[in-house]
């Protein structure tokens, strides 16, 4: 290496810090001509960029605007808006930024959101001209709900107004009151001509009257935020990895550290499911051994004590504050689908690492973050409403209440394959029953019933009815079990039947687990249980890796008939009893008999002989 | 934790997110400095193993030395290594260096053609035997529904717009202007059946970002980046027709990062070498709508 070139590395900063930083703003008032000339002031353009687009412009006989440099897509540079959120790279003398281009035009907000939502901080852009719209406001109110929280306010295109102040101070005072109503406090307003190039990067004597930051100096001004490493331990169980086909034994929980500390032996608690274990080692490939591990990475953990968890619980550690479990969540959403969100539609939520069916249970309020009036006589969320309302889950989820954790009180609504809302977490709601159960109460209320009585087909059929279910890790000799009992009892001339419901029906692939579909699977399970053990049959199936929550909702629908459960091998249940355990099928006439004397000794086949 | 630490924290948290939510996935490896960190950031993300297929797409223009470096590796970090191409095209020698066909003409047979038909299986697939250590051609293959690229926003104005999780419809189409939502870490990840999707965990990476990174996990990264002692070396790596070196002394990963930091390159963009970027003024952008990645 030469002289020269050594001399350059060293005196060249090699910043290690990057900052994702959005701008932001109404149509038309001048963002991407802010960036452009960003880019374009301190020298980040790549060499002839500037040239080549001049160029272009004169081909086609279009005046050249700074914005051509950033509306790389053709429709947007015909057009002259900007249609996607644009990340464009450059370094100042203190650190490496990302700036996100977002549109302002109204048709792309969920563009604009996207760009907000990676942002660490704003610039918001307002003409000078034209003064505080509509999206001036809609944005600053998505800055408030997206927890970007450090604001610069760029009053923009002050040649168009003789670079006068009072214009600039009156944009100023009426914008501070609506930034006031929203809890935003902006880091400082600065009038600047984007296109002239006035107090972008340095401070330009046309407005001496302006005694703050040039845009860059304000750029640099934002604060890098803490990690949240003091926070409670949040880890979402993003996948369990087990590459035994490679040779390697080891089951990985993998995912990323949200916000928290932990250390090799911290015991640990996964929710919902509240089951416990010990942090054996951290894992990492072309990594130092650590004994600790924190908020921002993306690691892996093997536990001591192995037990058995999905993708998409929330490890915490014991002694922290536990997050909430609940099935009912206050929430802020902003809606950003065509089509609104209705009551009575099964939707899907994201939150961390969990993805289960919710449904809009009620709305309370709905804002037009265009002026900030609101409409508490709303049934349903129309695109662009933000609304506060209670959502319901059909299993419990994990969550934090946003202001105490952001990074595990927020999440996305799909609707049919789309992210078709966001929102944040306001509270936990207290309901008293769950969605199943109010359900079995309308089922039993309308439930046409004959004049044969349960008591009249047990006595019939000289047993008493209940569902038989046996449960436990994936593995065959479950399903043989249970078809070989099926015909221990047929045979004793009982009324029995086994239910065959696959288990790849019902499967544990991620895919079918995570679409809702096991779920709802199970869910028709308890219902067509239901009517087999009110027919009186005794009704037998197997499960492969229930959990609490899971036997709950079977118990509750199958209701007010029996269920008892046998379980094969480890126990994966939490707080649920087993009725029967049997440690092994090894001999399956043993477990047969222990299943009949459990039958025997509830009374449901009454006169069975030991 | 550092501005490395942070990218790459990102992108195994995006490459876990796609093997978590995708079955039918496939990485492709153009075997360039990019595509390689992405492999290297999926054996950080799954623990030393790569258990997603890898795809290239071989134009046979590529240099000879591309494909030796490709092979050893396959076999050396176990990889499930896919190779597709345009058979007939290179039969009928329809290309550009065979003087029948524009640059953008070429591309667009020789790479997006090549690679729709090999995601979607209705083209032979030529895939590694680790026994033999020979490729063996597969045919109706089952079609790949997600497929991750090493995409970097910095490098071109149409890929400053995509998203981490972007959606190709039927026809391999990509809306620019009806992107989904993307908020804090949720992405797209599901999917219609027929539509599939593009995932770029390489985004918020620049070329220098790549290099640092290099340097960082000590990657082995194939020598025609680094000048052999002629002043001349490859910045961005594909067909040799397509692409010129430059003149630079850069011997190694350290040179490389001097250069792009203060040095020569820091205000050059890297695909200034590629040919086909100028052809109609947003040469990329046509291929990129097209199935380009």
């Amino acid at each position: 290496m030469s002289q020269v070139e050594e001399k350059n590395i060293k005196s060249e900063k090699t910043s290690s810090e990057q900052m994702n930083i959005v701008v932001i703003g109404h149509v038309d008032h001048g963002k991407s001509t802010v960036v452009g000339r960003l880019l374009a002031d301190t020298g980040s353009l790549p060499e002839g960029k500037l040239e080549d687009v001049k160029e272009r412009c004169k081909r086609n006989s279009k005046p050249f605007e700074y914005a051509f440099l950033l509306d790389a897509l053709k429709d947007e540079q015909a057009q002259g808006i900007t249609i996607d959120s644009a990340r464009c790279f450059f370094r100042s003398a203190k650190r490496e930024y990302i700036i996100i281009d977002a549109p302002g035009h109204i048709e792309f907000l969920k563009n604009m959101i996207s760009g907000a939502a990676r942002a660490e901080a704003a610039m918001l852009v307002i003409d000078a001209h034209e003064g505080v719209q509509e999206n001036s406001r809609r944005h600053g109110y998505m800055l408030s709900m997206l927890g970007v929280k450090q604001v610069v306010v760029l009053v923009n295109k002050m040649d168009l107004v003789d670079y006068s102040q009072t214009v600039f101070d009156s944009i100023k005072e009426e914008y501070l009151a609506f930034l006031k109503e929203i809890d935003i406090e902006p880091m400082s307003f600065i009038p600047v001509s984007a296109r002239e190039g006035v107090n972008i990067v340095s401070v330009s004597k046309k407005m001496s009257w302006h005694d703050g930051l040039s845009t860059l100096e304000a750029l640099d001004s934002f604060v890098k935020e803490a990690s949240p490493v003091d926070q409670p331990f949040r880890f979402p169980v993003q996948d369990i990895y087990k590459f035994t086909e490679q040779g390697d034994d080891r089951r990985i929980f993998a995912g990323r550290i949200e916000t928290g500390t932990i250390n090799v032996g911290d015991e640990v608690v996964f929710l919902p499911s509240e089951k416990k274990s010990r942090i054996s080692s951290i894992e990492g490939f072309n990594v130092a051994e650590q004994s600790q591990a924190f908020a921002g990475q993306s690691t892996g953990f093997t536990l001591a004590e192995q037990i058995y968890v999905k993708p998409g619980e929330m490890m915490c550690k014991v002694d922290d504050t536990l997050p909430i479990t609940s099935t009912h969540l206050k929430v802020n959403i902003f809606w950003m689908a065509r089509q609104p969100m209705i009551k009575g539609k099964k939707y899907k939520i994201k939150l961390a690492g969990t993805r289960v069916p919710v449904w809009l249970r009620d709305v309370v309020t709905v804002l037009d973050a265009s002026d900030l009036t609101t409409d508490s006589n709303r049934q349903q969320i129309e695109r662009h409403d933000i609304a506060e309302c209670v959502l319901e889950t059909l299993k419990p989820l994990a969550f934090d209440i946003t202001q105490n954790i952001a990074q595990t009180g927020r999440f996305v609504i799909i609707d049919n394959y789309e992210i078709a809302g966001g929102g944040v977490v306001l509270d936990e709601v207290y309901i008293p029953t769950s969605r199943i159960e109010r359900r079995v109460q309308q089922r039993e209320n309308n439930w046409q019933r004959s004049r044969i009585t349960p008591k009249m087909r047990s006595s019939r059929y000289n047993q008493r009815s209940t569902l038989v279910l046996i449960t436990g890790a994936a593995g065959d000799g479950k399903e043989n079990l249970a078809k070989a009992l099926e015909e221990d009892l047929f045979e004793s001339k009982r009324m029995v039947y086994y239910l065959g419901i696959s288990n790849s029906l019902l499967g544990i692939e991620d895919n079918i687990d995570e679409s809702g579909e096991r779920d709802e699977s199970l869910r028709r399970l308890g219902e067509v249980s239901h009517l087999f053990t009110d027919a009186g049959l005794i009704l037998i199936t197997t499960i492969d890796d229930l959990d609490d929550f899971e036997l709950e909702m079977i118990n509750t629908l199958n209701r007010p008939n029996d269920c008892r459960v046998v379980n094969i091998g480890a126990n994966q249940f939490t707080k649920a009893t087993v009725d029967l355990q049997v440690d092994n099928l090894d001999s399956q006439k043993e477990a047969i008999k222990k299943i009949k004397d459990l039958l025997a000794e509830k009374k449901y086949i009454v006169d069975y002989s030991i | 934790m550092d501005h490395l630490e942070v990218l790459e924290s990102q992108s195994m948290f995006i490459l876990r997110e796609a093997y978590r939510s995708f079955g039918d996935l496939v990485m492709l490896w153009s075997i360039g400095k990019d595509s390689t960190v992405l492999l290297w950031l999926a054996r950080k993300a799954f623990f030393g193993h790569v258990p997603i297929p890898l795809m290239h797409i071989d134009t046979t223009f590529k240099v000879p030395a591309m494909i030796e470096y490709r092979d050893r590796f396959a076999k050396q970090w176990k990889i499930n290594m896919i190779v597709g191409k345009n058979e007939e095209v290179l039969e009928s020698k329809e290309t550009f260096p065979d003087g029948k066909t524009n640059r953008l003409q070429c591309c667009a047979s020789l790479k997006s053609e090549a690679l729709k038909h090999t995601l979607s299986g209705d083209w032979p697939r030529w895939v590694l035997n680790h026994k033999s250590g020979e490729y063996e051609k597969q045919l109706n293959g089952k079609p790949f529904t997600g497929v991750i690229v090493g995409a970097r926003a910095d490098e071109e104005g149409s890929r400053s717009k995509e998203r981490y999780f972007s959606p190709r419809d039927r026809h391999n189409d990509w809306d620019v202007a009806d992107q989904p939502p993307e908020l804090w870490n949720q992405f797209k990840t599901d999917f219609a059946p027929g539509t599939h999707v593009r995932v770029h965990p390489l985004l918020d990476w620049t070329e220098l970002n790549i290099w640092e990174y290099i340097e960082r996990e000590n990657i082995p990264i194939i020598d025609l980046y680094f000048d052999n002692g002629e002043g001349k070396r490859y910045r961005s790596l594909g067909c040799y027709p397509c692409t010129s070196s430059v003149d630079s002394t850069a011997k190694n990963v350290r040179e490389v990062i001097a250069e792009l930091r203060g040095g020569k390159f820091a205000n050059i963009a890297e695909r200034s070498g590629r040919e086909q970027d100028k052809e109609d003024g947003s040469g990329l952008e046509t291929l990129r709508r097209d199935g380009y990645m």
